[in-house]
This record gives structure tokens, C-alpha cells and sequence, in this order.
């Protein structure tokens, strides 16, 4: 075993004892499993919200990503900060609504405002649906870790399954008071790991930023800007607004919204949240790094830029370091994942559809679910063949499907009804389906637009032709008992 | 507070219309191509926004959090 290896076996072991400690001496009931008791305060939450945003996404393929694709990288920066905006305003009253009714999930939040149980079966499914690429990019980041921290000791393909065994062993022992222990020691290490190699390699092996920066622009000019064709500015600007709006849609993040102790911690979140992002730069500036000196990565491999520049440039020992904070960012993460499918499928699909079943049986069998949902990603991750900005921009389309209902269910009078939600959602899911399975792009379907409509990121069409759906079926539905009771 | 609650809107146009006009590679800003200097400025700004936002909201001036849902009205609901 090399070093590399050793050191991240270790860490692995070690943020299972955390879980393992964390849930010790508690009767972990379903609320308790799930939400943590809703008694998390600013810090705690901050933690859990950045746990689940700082994953396997931001280290490797937020790297790989500047490596192959240069300039539109940038996207990850604009999208979080205008999120932190709106969840200044959106969180609050989702975290009352959900404390009044003493609510879990996000689909209980769907079924409750518009009285529609079949909603939050719909929702939840939506919400499984998205996960599954969000768990596939985990595993695919915990593969590539493995394998190659392993020199070539270890195929891709037993690191997948390594990687995704050690999750669901974690997720079985810890629940969510595990995630947050483990993202504390996560972010500790993230940060500091990021901001070393953000800062060392563009001046060990280009002798500065400015160096670095103008070497890559004399190479290939343009790169580190938005293309004229293809992720142009529209492309920017369209998948920017796409995902600022669709990031807290996921179940897991919307849960997390429940594990607040008061509302006022979103407010205060909402302020420090942006400059964490500025983490974010240096693993650009790290990936950035490799552009000149491991050349010749094309397709889903760009994420393995990060890793092989590591490689070339350090010993042993500091690419386990490395590999040991990369396995932490798809662990804590891929465990929130787990978590909220197997619950969602037990509590929100399972139950509704068997009448009532206690907590104490849903809780075991959301349990006994997390070694199904990671089987699953499992075969997914092993099929390969998408980088993992691709796979979460995906899940993105889909849980920004579940916005328009989400923002208007927050008016004091919404109009909308559940048919109207119901038939949004899923014309909004089918044509994300359809456009991500066959490939297609705006410029495909209306090849006479200008360029700056073609290149719109492909979910503006779902959700225009969701809300146009909602909007008319709502329209339609208040008319007629009114039309009746006259 | 309702005034400077407008101020929000200012990331979105920084971020968005923004990088229309400053989707540019050189000259680097303090070694940084345009495009990254300015969004970088711009998660700076947003923080610097929202703790203004913050301050002025009278919804934090509250010193209990753990009221009654029922009675804690928020202005901006």
C-alpha cells in the first residue's frame, strides 16, 4: 500500500469513529435522523449548508473544469452568491412553515401548503431523480481518489466500489449529527488544502499568478474568458440564474433548512455564505495550474487534472493529504445524499402509499434503503461518460422544476393549485428527461435563433414550458368550481 | 428598510450584466484575468451587501428567535 493510500485509509476510519460517537447515547427517531432535532444554531448550519455545497463538485470538478473548459468555470462563483441573495428572503418562512407543522422533508413542504398528498409523492420523486447524478459525482470523485492515490494499485473500477462502501457504512452509523461532526474536520482540511495548492503551484511551477495567467492567455488566447460560440455569455448568464435558482430545491438542502434552532440563522448565513465561495478560487487557480503542465486530459478524464498535477509535483505522503480531504468532500456530502434518498423513498414514496406506518418502521427502513440507493449510483457511476459539472447540472435542471411552486406557495394568496403545480412539474421533468438523455440544445431545436438565444442553457425551455402549464391548468381549475358554485 | 432592501438587486446585475461588458482576458487585474477579477469582487460585494441588508432589517433586532411562530411576523412576507 503506498502512503498516499495509507493516509487516506486512515482518514476514512476516522470520520467513521466521529459518526459512530456522534450518534452514541441518542434514541435516533426519524426527526432526530433526519432534521437533527431542529436544535442546530448559525454555526451548525452554516456547516451542514457548506458541507453539502463544498463537495467532490468543487475540488475536482471545479479543477477539472477550469482545466478543460477554461473561462465558463467561473459560472460556480456567480450562481452561489446570487443563491445566498435570494435565501436571505426564501428560507425564513420555509423554516417557520416547516416548525409550525413539524415538517421533515421537502416533499411533507409541497403536500402541506397546496393539501396535496400525490404532490409530495411527485416531489420526492423529482428529488430522487436529481439526487441519483448529485451521488453518481461523489463516487465517480471518491473513484478517481482511490484509484489514484493507489498508484494503479487499485482499478477505477474497485474504487468505485471502495468509495461507495465506505459511505453507506458511514450513513448507516452516523445519520445527519455525523455529517456535521465530519464537515467540521472536512472544512478545516478543504480549506486549507485548497488555498495551498491554489497559491503554491501557480507560483512554484510558473513563478506567479500574473506569470501563470499570461503563459496560459499566450497559449491559448481567450481560453480564460467566456467563448464567443458554445458557453458563451448567454450561456453564463442563463445556467448562472438556472442554478442560483434551483440550490436550495434540493431535497437535501431544503432539509437542512429544518435543522435551523431559528430563523434568524439563514439572515446571518446569508452574509457569510458568499465569501466562502472565495475558496473557490484557489481551486480554480489549482486546476488553472495544470492547463500547461498535464496537457492532453480531454472528456470526462478533465477531472482527473487536480490529481495528476499533484502527482507530478509532490511526494507521496502529501498526495494522501490531498486525497484525504477530497475523500472527506465526497463523504459528507455523498452521505447527506444517501440519507435524504432513502428517507425520501421510505417516508415520502413508501408510506403515503401504505397507509400508516409509525416513525420507529419508517426510520428502519429508510436504513435498510441506503445500501439500495448507493447500489444504484453505484451502476451509474460505473457506466461513466459525463464530467461531473455535466452530472450536477443535470440534477440541477431537474430540482429547479420545483421552484415556481415553491416561490408562489410563499404568498400569502398563491393561485396556483396542486393540478396546475402537479402538471407543471412533471411536463418540467419530461422535457429535462427528453432534452439530457437525447442530447439536445437550443441550437439543435431552433437553429435560425442568434447565437445569444442558442446557446441558453437547455432547462430555460422546461422551466418556461413548466410555468406556462402551471400558470394555464391553475387557470383553468379555479374557473370551474367557481363556475359551479355560481 | 425598503430602500435598502433594493440594494439586493445589485449582485444580480453585477453578476449577470456585469460579465456581459467585462467578458475579457487582459489586462490581468492584479494577476487575474478581467472576468474572474470581477466576479471575485462581486462575492466580496454580496457579502458586504447582505450585512448592510442585515443591519437595517428590523427583523433581527429582536432579541428572541425562539418565539411563537404565530406572533413573529416578518415585514418582508
Amino acid at each position: 500500500m503506498s502512503a498516499a493510500l495509507a493516509i487516506i485509509a486512515l482518514t476514512a476510519l476516522g470520520a467513521l469513529l466521529l459518526g459512530l460517537r456522534a450518534s452514541r447515547g441518542r434514541d435516533m427517531s426519524l426527526e432526530q435522523w433526519t432534521v437533527g432535532g431542529r436544535g442546530f444554531g448559525a454555526v451548525f448550519v452554516f456547516l451542514l449548508m457548506a458541507g453539502e455545497i463544498y463537495t467532490t463538485f468543487t475540488f475536482l470538478g471545479g479543477s477539472g473544469y477550469a482545466y478543460g473548459h477554461g473561462g465558463p468555470t467561473y459560472y460556480i462563483l456567480g450562481y452561489g452568491c446570487l443563491a445566498y441573495v435570494i435565501s436571505y428572503w426564501m428560507l425564513p418562512p420555509i423554516w417557520r412553515y416547516a416548525r409550525q407543522h413539524r415538517l421533515i422533508s421537502q416533499p411533507d413542504y409541497f403536500a402541506a401548503k397546496y393539501a396535496s398528498p400525490a404532490l409530495g409523492v411527485l416531489v420526492a420523486v423529482v428529488g430522487i431523480v436529481a439526487l441519483i447524478p448529485y451521488l453518481v459525482l461523489q463516487f465517480k470523485g471518491l473513484g478517481i481518489i482511490v484509484a489514484t492515490a493507489s498508484y494503479g494499485a487499485i482499478p477505477p473500477a474497485v474504487a468505485v466500489w471502495i468509495g461507495a462502501g465506505v459511505v453507506t457504512a458511514y450513513v448507516m452509523v452516523s445519520g445527519v449529527h455525523g455529517s456535521a461532526w465530519t464537515a467540521v474536520a472536512k472544512d478545516v482540511l478543504i480549506l486549507a488544502v485548497a488555498v495551498f495548492l491554489g497559491v503554491f503551484l501557480p507560483i512554484h511551477l510558473y513563478g506567479g499568478f500574473g506569470a501563470m495567467f499570461a503563459a496560459i492567455q499566450e497559449a491559448k488566447p481567450g481560453f480564460l474568458a467566456l467563448p464567443p460560440k458554445g458557453e458563451s455569455v448567454a450561456w453564463f448568464d442563463s445556467t448562472v440564474l438556472l442554478t442560483a435558482l434551483g440550490f436550495y430545491m434540493w431535497p437535501h438542502s431544503f432539509g437542512s433548512i429544518f435543522t435551523a434552532r431559528s430563523d434568524k440563522v439563514f439572515r446571518q448565513n446569508a452574509i457569510v455564505m458568499p465569501l466562502y465561495q472565495l475558496i473557490l478560487a484557489f481551486v480554480f487557480f489549482a486546476g488553472f495550474a495544470a492547463v500547461l503542465k498535464v496537457p492532453g486530459l480531454t472528456g470526462p478524464s478533465i477531472d482527473l487534472a487536480l490529481f495528476r498535477l499533484s502527482m507530478q509535483t509532490f511526494d507521496p505522503w502529501f498526495v494522501g493529504v490531498i486525497g484525504a480531504a477530497g475523500v472527506l468532500t465526497a463523504l459528507v456530502p455523498g452521505s447527506m445524499i444517501i440519507m435524504t434518498a432513502a428517507t425520501l423513498l421510505a417516508n415520502n414514496i413508501y408510506r403515503p402509499l401504505h397507509g400508516n406506518m409509525p416513525d420507529r418502521q419508517v426510520s428502519r427502513l429508510a436504513r435498510r434503503l441506503v445500501p439500495a440507493v448507493a447500489l444504484v449510483a453505484v451502476f451509474f457511476t460505473l457506466q461513466g461518460g459525463q464530467t461531473i459539472v455535466a452530472l450536477l447540472l443535470m440534477g440541477y435542471s431537474f430540482v429547479t422544476q420545483l421552484f415556481p411552486a415553491l416561490v408562489m406557495s410563499l404568498r400569502r394568496h398563491n393561485p396556483l393549485t396542486s393540478t396546475g403545480v402537479f402538471a407543471g412539474i412533471v411536463v418540467g421533468i419530461a422535457t429535462v428527461a427528453a432534452t439530457s438523455l437525447t442530447h439536445t440544445t437550443i441550437a439543435m431545436l431552433f437553429p435560425g435563433l442568434p447565437e445569444a438565444l442558442r446557446d441558453l442553457n437547455i432547462g430555460i425551455v422546461a422551466l418556461v414550458l413548466n410555468v406556462a402549464t402551471l400558470t394555464l391548468v391553475s387557470a383553468i381549475g379555479r374557473r370551474v368550481p367557481s363556475a359551479r358554485s355560481a | 428598510m425598503s430602500m435598502i432592501k433594493v440594494l439586493a438587486v445589485l449582485p444580480f446585475l453585477g453578476i449577470l450584466v456585469g460579465s456581459v461588458f467585462l467578458n475579457q482576458v487582459t489586462p490581468l487585474v492584479l494577476g487575474l484575468p478581467v472576468l474572474l477579477a470581477w466576479l471575485l469582487l462581486w462575492v466580496v460585494l454580496t457579502s458586504a451587501i447582505m450585512a448592510v441588508i442585515y443591519l437595517a432589517d428590523p427583523a433581527n433586532r429582536t432579541p428572541s428567535t425562539h418565539t411563537d411562530p404565530a406572533t413573529h411576523t416578518d415585514p418582508d412576507a
